[in-house]
């Protein structure tokens, strides 16, 4: 009986996992083409790639241009994260303590960046910019992709905070603590997985963004866009073999986000 | 220390939360908040408490006022409804909390944590999580928590409502036990009327923002000064009548009620209490001043009594206790006509019907 009754479960099971798989398959793919081209022998983007060669990923860590990209885009991507987060968590306790009506409306708003075309932004904050003088510095990039970035922090820190239990920091008042220590030392740990996945997101945002980018940057270009001048200007694999580096970037960061942001509570990691 | 509040008046918009309260609670006190939901008690235990500021009135922790003073100054421990302890924490480091902030050297921290935590028969638990905890146990790592810094007060919120019956009179004597051995000012918040009764040396019964009376338990559950106190806490017959001369009242359907007191200007209306196991049933009524007859509509096996609803012929309905002993069969049964009596000072007026 008991075994009868459990076989339609195995069934969905399986048919779960089988979709699983065509899903994973769809994301997974396109990356089962770009690591082959970045081995390329051929000086031209080909698949399946004639022959083996380290001979792009040379080519990108001997160009300075590469290089200096590179090296640029962590920069912003960097100051962007920090900005992000900076702004990004006392504005998420701000709209989801303040009794305010006027605060429901601008959670609603925080959203528009994402809604916004990216284009539309970059015009925006083009005419603004020069200005200012804010073309072709950095970290005048890292300031317009916080825009982008901040709407996914405030949502991810906000979602954290909206289950998060606020007798606790009243309990932590209560024991002799300011608010801000109470935040510190009883808020903040418990939201970590949310601040862990805001920052990455954040990062991640800017470290792959380009339209901004194209407007912003001017001379100094940030990773993305040489990516993209490199497409219009010689199409050859060093695009993939950068695709390819910067696939392993993000797998890192993801394994650091999963390895603290698990174990919330100090202890469960080792058991 | 002692708690002075004194007329105390928190709105919240066009809802009067607390309309002028009135309370000293005497070191070493237990004193229990008692009242519906909505009565206001938690707004009253956060002014306290210091998470509410009152709109108007005072409180003070001995001469010192506290009234603006935020929580963290005020060195008062609390224990929440749900408990409130920090997940990510062990135990041993939920009970150190307060005397981190309080800046204690690390050797005599480590020694009152584990003075707190022996207090609450925890000794082996502090490098446990508190979600490895029973409910009962993350009460007392609440309850080790809220006293391990000496506080002048100890606020409970409700702290037992979470808890199965049995656990819940275990944790309701241990407290009471704790609470007289550091004697330790207490205020102690909660709807159970029961729980009030067992824990308290003195009861304030809140409703609808103000509070009805204080008393010792004795004295409120027998002598309550007002209609809600006597039917908020215990069971209670009030009887509606007109007074008359001689401490008596007429009341329809039971004639005239001799009671043990004054019952105010003759033709007044009247209200009285009687308690259901004041009441007698079958021959021993004989002999009491109050006699009416009733027919028993519904008994109630209770184990150590048994409560009977009764109708008065042409008169009130009414509740009745008798005791029972475990060997006795049920004196009585459903539908038959008794007669009823009750002794005259068992009869309490109440002054503000």
């Amino acid at each position: 009986m008991a075994h009868a009754r459990r076989q339609p479960r195995n069934l969905g099971r399986i048919l779960l996992t089988i979709f699983a798989g065509l899903v994973f398959a769809f994301l997974m793919l396109p990356l089962l083409v770009v690591f082959p081209i970045s081995v390329s022998s051929a000086s031209y983007l080909q698949f399946p790639p004639p022959g083996f060669s380290w001979q792009w990923y040379q080519r990108y860590l001997e160009d300075p241009v590469w290089i200096e990209a590179t090296i640029r885009s962590f920069k912003v991507a960097i100051l962007c994260t920090v900005l992000s987060m900076g702004l990004g968590v006392p504005l998420s306790f701000a709209l989801v303590r303040s009794r305010l009506r006027g605060m429901r409306i601008a959670d609603r708003l925080v959203a528009a960046p994402i809604i916004v075309p990216n284009i539309i932004i970059s015009i925006a904050i083009y005419s603004l910019f020069a200005k200012l003088q804010l073309i072709g510095v950095w970290y005048g990039i890292a300031v317009a992709h916080t825009i982008l970035a901040l709407p996914f922090v405030v949502i991810l820190v906000s979602a954290g905070l909206r289950t998060f239990d606020e007798a606790q920091e009243q309990a932590a008042m209560g024991l002799g603590a300011s608010w801000p220590v109470a935040v510190w030392r009883i808020t903040l740990p418990q939201l970590r997985p949310s601040l862990i996945s805001a920052a990455f997101l954040a990062f991640v945002t800017s470290f792959d963004e380009l339209v901004i980018a194209m407007f912003l940057s001017g001379a100094s270009m940030t990773l993305p866009k040489k990516m993209f001048d490199n497409i219009m200007l010689e199409i050859d694999p060093t695009i993939a073999a950068v695709s390819v580096l910067q696939i392993f970037l993000a797998c890192i960061c993801l394994g650091v986000a999963t390895l603290f942001g698990r174990g919330v509570v100090p202890g469960t990691a080792g058991r | 220390m002692d708690l002075t509040v004194r007329g105390v008046v928190r709105r919240f918009g066009a809802v009067t939360a607390l309309a002028g309260v009135d309370l000293t609670v005497a070191e070493g006190e237990l004193l229990t908040i008692l009242g519906p939901s909505g009565s206001g008690k938690t707004t009253l235990l956060k002014v306290v408490a210091g998470f509410e500021i009152p709109d108007e009135g005072t409180v003070h922790l001995g001469t010192a006022d506290v009234t603006m003073a935020p929580p963290r100054s005020r060195d008062v421990g609390m224990v929440f409804q749900n408990y409130a302890l920090f997940p990510h924490l062990t135990v041993a480091q939920n009970v150190a909390f307060p005397l981190e902030m309080r800046r204690l050297p690390k050797p005599e921290r480590t020694q009152r944590v584990a003075e707190a935590l022996a207090l609450v028969e925890l000794t082996d638990y502090g490098h446990r999580l508190p979600r490895q905890l029973s409910g009962g146990q993350q009460q007392r790592v609440a309850l080790a928590r809220a006293i391990v810094f000496k506080p002048r007060l100890l606020l409970l919120d409700e702290p037992f409502g979470a808890l199965d019956r049995k656990l819940r009179e275990s944790m309701q004597l241990e407290v009471r036990r704790l609470q007289r051995r550091l004697r330790l000012t207490t205020l102690f918040i909660t709807h159970d009327q029961e729980e009030a009764l067992i824990l308290s040396d003195r009861i304030a019964v809140m409703s609808a923002a103000l509070i009805e009376q204080v008393g010792t338990p004795a004295e409120v559950y027998a002598r309550p000064a007002t209609r809600f106190v006597a039917d908020f806490v215990g069971e209670s017959n009030l009887l509606d009548g007109i007074a008359t001369e001689g401490h008596g009242a007429e009341v329809s359907g039971l004639g005239r009620v001799q009671a043990g007191a004054s019952t105010g200007a003759p033709g007044a209306r009247a209200t009285l209490l009687l308690r259901p196991e004041a009441l007698r049933v079958g021959a021993e009524a004989a002999a009491l001043p109050n006699r009416a007859s009733a027919r028993i509509l519904e008994t109630v096996f209770l184990g150590l009594s048994v409560k009977l609803r009764l109708q008065v012929e042409g008169g009130p309905e009414m509740l009745a206790r008798l005791p029972l002993r475990p060997s006795a069969p049920l004196p009585v049964t459903e539908g038959e006509v008794v007669p009823l009596g009750f002794a005259t000072e068992d009869v309490h007026v109440i002054r503000h019907g």
